[in-house]
């Protein structure tokens, strides 16, 4: 019978994400909604903050373990969370919309005939049944959405949804150990990207466009990221022009971000690239041009030469932080 | 080895959106549409892929007539033929799926290539549904490719950095931004284009599992407040990111 609500948490190099949590709460309240069960599982070798995962309103997590688990592996995950799906009569299934959530829950969805909306931002209980809310065209428009399907998949916006610990109920761990794999997708090597944040997860972004005139002075947006604990983005007349690597780029083309603070410097604001970014929950825009269409979606602006702004901006925010 | 490209057909990334009277899609009226620009990506690796291992490659898109122009610009740029799967209702991710699916096992490709996302619903799943219907590989958001005997090794983009993946054909290959540079069509390229015939099929009959109850635009953002020409408004600015917003 299908009575679980069931959650996939993402780990990596053995710690749990931000986003875990995210999932976790989210389906604790669902569950209320629904009256069902929520169950969560992950997929991993060792998972050294386990423990943290307590709290949240899920009644059980169970980690499917295997030493090949360090890393991702397409084939193997889906038919784990496609068994445990069958024998918990799963009816909702949520994800996050990270590049592992994106490629592993279709998979799943395949395999169980699930229909599936990516990316949302919002659920409601209608009916006794969920309504979601997701981004198109790049956040252009907004579309709500129902799923026919007995089974239904969702992924979930990182940043969104805030994880809120209940501690009212204690969460059961199980450890579930996986023999023989099927390994035939399987990730050789993890090469990590020299920048420590990566947009699509950062709380605050910095980000630069062609008015920092060359590749030479996005220092200065990388010393006000770093003053900020930010990550770094760019415009893709920025990437285009090959002076920011394209997993920075923020925009249609590129990702789509909502942070809690967005700094805009010395980007122009293309419709392309407002529409990636302008579900920001604070943006500041610093660009010479009053009449850039940037401010016009923009809480704080300065209107002036971001050479001068971005330092005294940097030098300000250390002067508070000490 | 015979290589499927699958292209969607979309409104121009510059198309402000209006929400149509339906209320469920689009205003379509003024809408330029063009090749989904994560697929120019797919055909040029495809292209790429053709050249070293001398295999034919066949353009696939599910949709109406108007998605010809989408196959012959693939074509242009030198894709072998084109058949479009047609369905003149739009169909969700699952039903686009479901189509190329059973034209790829007609047509028996072992490799397939489409971008990671089309940027008119931006669900980013069609691929991996495609290869679990077929019960091929898949790898999905690949930024490097490389195809030996039967054994791939694509780089995909994730948060952070890059991961390698190992797997073998028959495979789908979804394609991000940075994997090419998609070459421009030839004047004798795009005159080919316009004499090779693009074969019509019925799309795979399907019923869809999702149902849009409404689209709406996100809601209007109070404009903001320019608080100054110079580094002289920083210190105010600080002051309310820190005490109104309270980002920082």
């Amino acid at each position: 019978m299908a009575n679980k609500i069931l959650g996939i948490l993402e780990q990596s190099e053995g710690r749990l994400k931000k986003v875990s949590f995210e999932v976790l709460s989210l389906i604790a309240r669902l569950s209320g909604e629904l009256k069902l069960e929520a169950e969560a599982l992950v997929i991993g070798s060792e998972i050294e903050n386990m423990n943290d995962a307590s709290g949240y309103g899920v009644n059980k997590i169970t980690h499917f373990k295997n030493i090949n688990f360090q890393k991702y592996s397409s084939s193997a995950y889906k038919n784990i969370v496609y068994d445990y799906a069958k024998e918990t009569g799963a009816h909702y299934i949520f994800f996050p919309n990270t590049s592992f959530g994106k490629d592993l829950s279709p998979l799943v969805a395949a395999k169980l005939g699930a229909g599936i909306g990516m990316d949302c931002i919002h659920f409601e209980v209608v009916d006794n049944d969920i309504i979601a809310t997701r981004p198109v065209y790049a956040g252009k428009a907004l579309i709500d959405i129902k799923l026919k399907s007995e089974v239904k998949i969702f992924t979930i916006r990182p940043n969104i949804f805030k994880p809120i610990k209940l501690n009212s109920l204690a969460t059961n761990f199980d450890v579930k150990q996986i023999d023989n794999p099927d390994l035939k997708t399987k990730v050789i090597e993890f090469k990590k990207a020299e920048g420590k944040l990566d947009v699509a997860e950062a709380d605050i972004i910095v980000s630069g466009g062609r008015g920092l005139k060359g590749p030479e002075n996005f220092y200065l947006v990388e010393n006000l990221a770093e003053e900020l604990g930010a990550a770094i983005g760019a415009s893709r007349a920025a990437v285009d022009a090959g002076w920011r690597p394209h997993r920075e780029q923020v925009g249609q083309t590129g990702k789509t971000v909502s942070p809690s603070l967005y700094i805009a410097c010395g980007i122009s604001g293309a419709i392309q690239h407002l529409a990636g970014m302008s579900s920001s929950k604070y943006i500041v825009a610093i660009n010479k041009d009053k009449d850039a269409p940037i401010f016009s979606i923009a809480d704080y602006g300065i209107a002036g030469d971001l050479f001068e702004v971005i330092p005294a901006l940097s030098n300000e925010i250390k002067r508070i932080k000490s | 080895m015979k290589i499927a490209v699958c292209v969607s057909h979309v409104p121009d990334t510059a198309t402000k959106v209006k929400v149509g009277v339906d209320e469920k899609s689009i205003d379509p009226t003024g809408v330029t549409y063009i090749i989904n620009p994560y697929d120019e990506f797919a055909v040029e690796e495809a292209l790429k892929t053709k050249e070293k291992f001398n295999c034919e490659v066949v353009v696939l898109s599910v949709g109406g007539e108007n998605n010809k122009e989408t196959i012959r610009k693939a074509l242009a740029m030198g894709a072998d033929t084109g058949i479009l799967l047609k369905d003149d209702s739009p169909r969700d991710s699952f039903g686009v799926a479901k189509a190329l699916a059973e034209e790829i096992k007609n047509q028996c490709c072992d490799l397939v290539f489409m971008g990671k996302q089309s940027v008119d619903y931006d669900n980013s799943i069609v691929g991996q549904l495609t290869a679990e219907l077929l019960d091929y590989s898949c790898v999905s958001i690949v930024v490097d490719f490389k195809l030996d005997n039967n054994k791939i090794i694509a780089g995909r983009e994730i948060e952070g950095g890059k991961e390698i993946v190992e797997t073998q054909l028959p495979a789908v290959i979804t394609t991000q931004k940075g994997l090419n540079e998609p070459r421009y069509a030839s004047l004798k390229g795009i005159m080919a284009a316009k004499k090779k015939t693009i074969e019509e099929k019925a799309a795979a009959p399907y019923s869809s599992l999702t149902e849009i109850i409404k689209m709406k635009k996100p809601p209007a953002k109070q404009p903001g407040r320019i608080i100054g020409t110079d580094a002289s408004a920083v210190p105010e600015l600080v002051r309310l990111l820190r005490e109104e917003a309270k980002v920082i």
